[in-house]
């Protein structure tokens, strides 16, 4: 079980660095669901199966996709891949990495002079969890679903494109609604457009 | 796995790999929580990763819209084409 661990940490690890590395967004989404699936891995060697199961199914499963899904939408292609090698120069780098690398240190030096012995992973199953959750976790849930909520009306509000209402386009189409006039306006009504007469 | 996301956070100007690194700093502060409730062997480790979760996906999707409304009117992904404050 400890072989698991370190492997599949060393792959989340790598993983992720390969993922910041990357000129295609494409791949490093690809690398960023990888390491999500390592971690998840990591989880449930830790003794959290629900929790990795959680991780597998929301994180890399819907969040994820979702940026898969606006990457599609927002079509790059080459010439975005030719801008990011001519963003990232290599002397970029190396500001992050020495403060970064100061952290790392920090971390390393803190885990050193703590407890040495290695903690031993109590399995906490999904029973205790959802226990937990309705017990004296319960506004913490109703927070995070009123949050959600947020995002959600937020994300619907922000994703919206309305179009410049064009005086010649409404006299010219009769009887046209205006909230189906152009397919690429409103992300919303996209579809909205085909009436049940011109099928 | 946090400072690695910082890195990327700091580095890149493309905004998808910046909401990315975000996302990587998100999963290793939720690792790391799940590892403190492993180790004391209470459950209040995963339910604070349940709420970053929950906390995560509602900012991917806020920030994927924002994302969106940024190519549609700056026409790039740059992160430092929006930094006039005018609207």
């Amino acid at each position: 079980m400890d072989a698991i661990f370190y492997i599949s940490a060393a792959v989340a690890i790598l993983a992720t660095f390969l993922m910041l590395t990357r000129m295609n967004a494409v791949h490093a989404l690809l690398y960023l669901v990888v390491s999500l699936l390592a971690v998840a891995l990591v989880f449930y060697t830790l003794g959290a199966p629900f929790v990795a199961v959680l991780e597998v199914i929301i994180y890399a499963g819907a969040i994820m996709v979702l940026f898969v899904f606006v990457v599609m939408m927002l079509n790059l292609g080459r010439q975005a891949s030719l801008q990011e090698c001519e963003w990232q120069r290599p002397g970029m780098w190396v500001g992050p990495a020495i403060l970064a690398a100061i952290l790392i240190a920090e971390v390393a030096t803190v885990m050193m002079r703590g407890h040495t012995r290695i903690p031993e992973a109590a399995v906490v199953g999904p029973q205790a969890v959802s226990l937990s959750l309705f017990g004296p976790y319960l506004i913490g849930v109703e927070l995070a679903s009123m949050l959600l909520l947020g995002g959600l009306v937020g994300a619907y509000h922000l994703g919206r494109r309305t179009k410049e209402k064009r005086e010649s386009q409404n006299n010219v189409v009769i009887g046209a609604d205006a909230a189906r006039s152009a397919p690429g306006g409103d992300l919303v009504h996209a579809g909205s457009d085909r009436t049940a007469g011109s099928a | 796995m946090f400072t690695l996301g910082l890195i990327g956070l700091l580095v890149r100007r493309n905004i998808i790999f910046i909401l990315m690194s975000l996302e990587v700093m998100l999963n290793a502060a939720g690792l790391a929580f799940v590892v403190a409730g492993s180790r004391w062997g209470a459950p209040d480790g995963q339910i604070v990763f349940i709420f970053i979760l929950a906390m995560a996906a509602a900012e991917v999707s806020v920030g994927l819209a924002l994302v969106l409304q940024i190519y549609h009117r700056f026409k790039t992904l740059d992160a430092d084409a929006a930094s006039e404050m005018k609207g």
